[in-house]
Formats: C-alpha cells, sequence, structure tokens
C-alpha cells in the first residue's frame, strides 16, 4: 500500500496551523507594534529571568518529587497479578478523567486557613499551618496533577523488563539492591527519561496551578504569557518572545535528557 | 516487604484520591453560603440548581458539540494521515513525524497563543469576525491529530503488508481492499485514537483560553468561576462527569478481562 497521497490534507492542516502559527510567533518575537524589526522584545525578556528561575527550579522540584514518589509505585503495581495491575493502572489514570481545574480547585477547598486540612489538626488540638498562597502548594498542585504521566511511562518499562535477565542476575550472586541498581533501575531508564520530560515541561509551563494555589504571589512563565496576551499587560510581541524563550528553553532541556537516553525509543514512549 | 508497599500504595492513592472524595462529598452539602468546606447537612440541592444554570449547560452542550466535531474530523484526517507516512519514504516520514510531535512537545502555552495569533490574523483580515465556536473547533481538532496519528500508526505497522496485495490478487478494487482488509486490521488503534480525541477535548483548557474569544466550554466556564467563587454546582456537575467516566471505564475494563479470558481459553483449547 503506497498511499503517499493520503497524508496530503493532514500536511496542508499541519502547515496551516501549526507551522504559520509558529512562525508568526517568531515574527511577533521580532518585531514592535508598528511591524518593524527588533530585538527589543527578546531583550526585554531578560528582565523576567528571576520568573524564569522560579518557573524552573518549582517545575524541576516537582518532577524529582514526583519521580521519587512515583517510581516506587510504578515498581509494585509492575510487580502484582496482571489482573490486578490493570485495574490498579486505571485507579492512577482515572484522576486525570476529571477536569484538573476542578482538582485544583479541591486542593484549595483542603489547604485554606479554614480548610478541611487545618480543620483536621484543629481537632487533634494542633496548631494551624498556613498552607495556600506559599510555593509549597504551588509544587503539591503540580505534583498531583502530573504524577500520574510519571508513573504510566515507568509502568509501562517496568513491565516489559525479562524476568530472565533479573533471575540472572540473582543467580549471579547479586543481591536486591544491587538487582535493583545495576539491572532493574538502568533498564527503566527510558521510562524515567520520558516521566522526567512529560512532567517538567507541563510543570515549568503551567499557569493555572500557580494562579490558583500560589495566589499571585509565586508568578510563572506561563502567568507572564497569559498576562501579555489576555491580561492587563497587554503585549503580544513581548508575550511572543516569552513563549519563544520558554520553547527553546525547554527544547534544550529535552536535548539534555535525550543524551541520557541511549538507543531511541525503546518502549518507554509515551502513553496517556 | 508486602505490607510496606500495601501502605505506600493506599497512601499514593488517598493522596490522589482525596481531593475528588472532598467535591463529591461537598456536591451534597446543604450549605446556604457558597461554602467550600463547612459542612451542613445533606440536599440535593446543588444538582437541582445545575438542572438550571442557563450557562452552565450551555458551556457543556459547547464542550461537546466541539469534541464530537473534533473526535471525528481529527480520526478522518489522521486514519488518512497514518496511512499515507506510513507509505512515505524515511526522509519523509521523519520530517512529518517531526511536525506531528511538535504540538506535543510544546507547552500548551505556547500552541495555544500560537494559534490565537493566528486566528487573529485571519480575522483581522477577514473583516473584524470575532474567536468563537469555529477557531476553537479548528484548534481541538489541531492537537488532537497527532495522538490520533500516533495511535493508528503502530497497527499499521503491525500489520502484514502483504494482505493488501493478497485481497487486490484477489480481485479486490483498491478502494474495496482497504475497506475489507485494511480497516478492520487498523480499527482498534483509530477507535483508541477517536476516544483518545474526545476526552482530549473535553477536557482541554489551556489551548481553549486562548483561542475561544467570549465562547465557553466547560472549562472555560469553571475557570471563570474560580476566580470568584465556584458554586458547588460544580461540584455537583463533577461528580456526574466523574461517575460517567467511572462507569465507563469499569466496563471498557470487564470487557478486556473477559476479551482475555476467552483468548486464553482459545490458547487452552488449541
Amino acid at each position: 500500500m503506497k498511499a503517499k497521497s493520503a497524508a496530503a490534507p493532514y500536511a496542508a492542516w499541519m502547515s496551516i496551523f501549526i507551522i504559520v502559527p509558529m512562525i508568526l510567533v517568531v515574527i511577533f518575537a521580532f518585531t514592535d507594534k508598528s511591524g518593524a524589526f527588533t530585538f527589543k522584545n527578546i531583550a526585554e525578556v531578560g528582565q523576567y529571568s528571576n520568573v524564569f528561575l522560579r518557573s524552573i527550579w518549582l517545575g524541576a522540584l516537582a518532577t524529582v518529587i514526583s519521580l521519587l514518589l512515583g517510581y516506587p509505585l510504578a515498581y509494585i503495581i509492575s510487580h502484582i497479578s496482571a489482573r490486578r495491575q490493570g485495574m490498579m493502572i486505571m485507579l492512577v489514570m482515572l484522576p486525570m478523567w476529571m477536569n484538573f481545574l476542578l482538582r485544583t480547585y479541591a486542593w484549595m477547598t483542603l489547604l485554606e486557613d479554614n480548610g478541611i486540612i487545618n480543620s483536621l489538626l484543629a481537632s487533634f488540638g494542633l496548631g494551624k499551618l498556613h498552607l495556600i498562597n506559599t510555593q509549597g502548594a504551588v509544587v503539591l498542585g503540580m505534583v498531583y496533577n502530573y504524577i500520574p504521566y510519571m508513573i504510566l511511562p515507568l509502568y509501562s518499562v517496568l513491565t516489559k523488563i525479562d524476568s530472565s535477565v533479573i533471575e540472572a542476575a540473582q543467580d549471579l550472586g547479586a543481591n536486591q539492591m544491587q538487582v535493583f541498581s545495576k539491572v532493574t533501575f538502568p533498564m527503566s531508564m527510558p521510562g524515567v527519561i520520558s516521566g522526567i520530560t512529560m512532567v517538567f515541561v507541563p510543570a515549568v509551563s503551567t499557569f493555572i496551578i500557580s494562579k490558583m494555589l500560589g495566589g499571585g504571589a509565586n508568578l510563572m512563565i506561563g502567568d507572564l504569557i497569559d498576562m501579555q496576551f489576555l491580561g492587563s499587560a497587554y503585549n503580544p510581541n513581548l508575550g511572543s518572545a516569552i513563549s519563544l524563550v520558554l520553547m527553546v528553553l525547554i527544547l534544550i532541556c529535552m536535548g539534555i535528557m535525550n543524551q541520557f537516553d541511549e538507543g531511541e525509543n525503546n518502549g518507554g514512549g509515551i502513553m496517556i | 516487604m508486602k505490607t510496606i508497599s500495601r501502605i505506600y500504595s493506599a497512601v499514593l492513592f488517598l493522596f490522589l484520591y482525596a481531593p475528588i472524595f472532598v467535591l463529591i462529598v461537598f456536591s451534597f452539602n446543604n450549605s446556604t453560603t457558597m461554602s467550600r468546606s463547612v459542612w451542613s447537612g445533606f440536599s440535593f440541592k446543588w444538582y437541582a440548581q445545575l438542572m438550571q444554570d442557563g450557562m452552565l449547560l450551555n458551556a457543556l452542550r459547547n464542550t461537546l458539540v466541539i469534541a464530537v466535531i473534533a473526535a471525528v474530523v481529527s480520526t478522518v484526517l489522521g486514519t488518512a494521515a497514518a496511512i499515507g507516512i506510513n507509505g512515505m519514504n524515511k526522509w519523509m516520514k521523519r520530517m512529518v513525524m517531526n511536525v506531528t510531535n511538535l504540538p506535543m512537545v510544546n507547552p500548551e502555552i505556547v500552541t495555544g497563543v500560537s494559534l490565537m495569533l493566528l486566528f487573529v490574523f485571519f480575522a483581522k483580515g477577514m473583516g473584524n469576525i470575532s474567536l468563537g465556536m469555529f477557531s476553537l473547533i479548528l484548534a481541538h481538532i489541531t492537537f488532537c491529530l497527532p495522538y490520533v496519528i500516533l495511535s493508528v500508526m503502530p497497527k499499521l505497522r503491525q500489520m502484514d503488508s502483504h494482505l493488501y496485495e493478497a485481497a487486490q490478487d484477489l480481485g479486490c478494487s483498491p478502494v474495496l481492499a482497504f475497506f475489507k482488509v485494511v480497516l478492520p486490521e487498523i480499527m482498534p488503534g483509530i477507535v483508541t485514537g477517536m476516544i483518545m480525541a474526545f476526552t482530549l477535548s473535553i477536557d482541554d483548557f489551556v489551548i481553549s483560553y486562548f483561542t475561544s474569544g467570549t465562547t465557553q466550554t466547560l472549562p472555560i466556564f469553571i475557570y471563570s468561576m474560580t476566580r470568584k467563587r465556584i458554586s458547588p454546582e460544580i461540584n455537583a456537575l463533577s461528580t456526574l462527569l466523574f461517575g460517567t467516566i467511572m462507569v465507563l471505564l469499569i466496563i471498557v475494563n470487564l470487557r478486556q478481562s473477559k476479551d482475555r479470558k476467552a483468548e486464553e481459553n482459545l490458547i487452552e483449547e488449541a
């Protein structure tokens, strides 16, 4: 079957709706309001380096926490009976089917000063904690929303590891720790890499979680872009410049990550 | 070791489900104010109000209309594309797949603003028509397409390419051979892609937010409420949605395990 032409409508579609818009972003980023070429927007992005650093820091923190929390669960799930595996994975995915705004909103109810967690603490005679509108709350929101994207690729790699490889390591005298650090973990690397990118990219560029749980004080790159396009600081040229820098930044991060991933696409893959 | 891993899983699932549990419980809260965290008795009143909230129902309708159109169009376009890409040479394939991957590796917000720039640009050119349903549908088709392609492609690769030729040798026209042989083979991938497109579209907020103009979809409606206070109506709605999805998933899961059992039986018999 050689039906190359079947892809023609798609190619046209993607040219119009992916490539042209990207070119528009680049054009806007390098022009001023009158349409003249300028580097001013890109230079102006430098003023927001603290926002960029904060976003990267919080995104990286959320990614590391997701990995540390998600890996054990993916490991546990991959070692139970096949029937229960399906059930558990469904349970991991189920929350993703609920709109993330609502789930994040529910965290507001939990974290508020007079919220459920503080009420619970009070009923045990413990003092109140200030939880909402902190960076901790933002990271919590990110971990909560994106941890399934970490667990699923890890799980799909861990189930594919041939158990005879592990048995061989055991036969050769490796103890449990050694089996994990020398065999299981290195073999799960593709899953780790795709998990990290799948959590880090949305976490760095979020603009809702920071607004809802960070109380507006912890501005992130996403909020900055939103402000330039639909918010108070209307300036699509600067907004495009920030978007462009964000895009380049993420491409660089992913390029670095891919350096750690020997061999291409061996099953880690994207799984939704 | 087993107890530790049980406790660990339980704690993590508690973390995943605590907020959802809170939403469901408070959807039955009989509060007069819109209090989020004070329980004042059981009631169905937010469900009753939900049924009468015109704005919300309108947003729900928009969401469903967009999701159905986006799912159908992206499935047709994407399936055709997957077949076409499958027949390309290595170099062409790589180029097209790079473009296909772009919306998936790009942060959603960048895809959103870039589409917004495009639509505003076009709208101005065509005499200041404003963004709305049409631009939303175009945007949704665009971000659903890669997922459809990525679920159809593996099925095409698994398929024996000689099947299609065999059908033609037996007298099928190319079109007939496609519908009789190729389509049934790749159907599972197409269905998965369509379901994925549908759910992605229903749930999308970021891209819709930038391309919607004044049209409201459910996520946009919810967002506009979070800036004030969310009425517990939304809790009621999300409880209903969650319940529906859970029932659907359980049915799908049961069907799959039934299929698996049937397969196992077949193997045993053979």
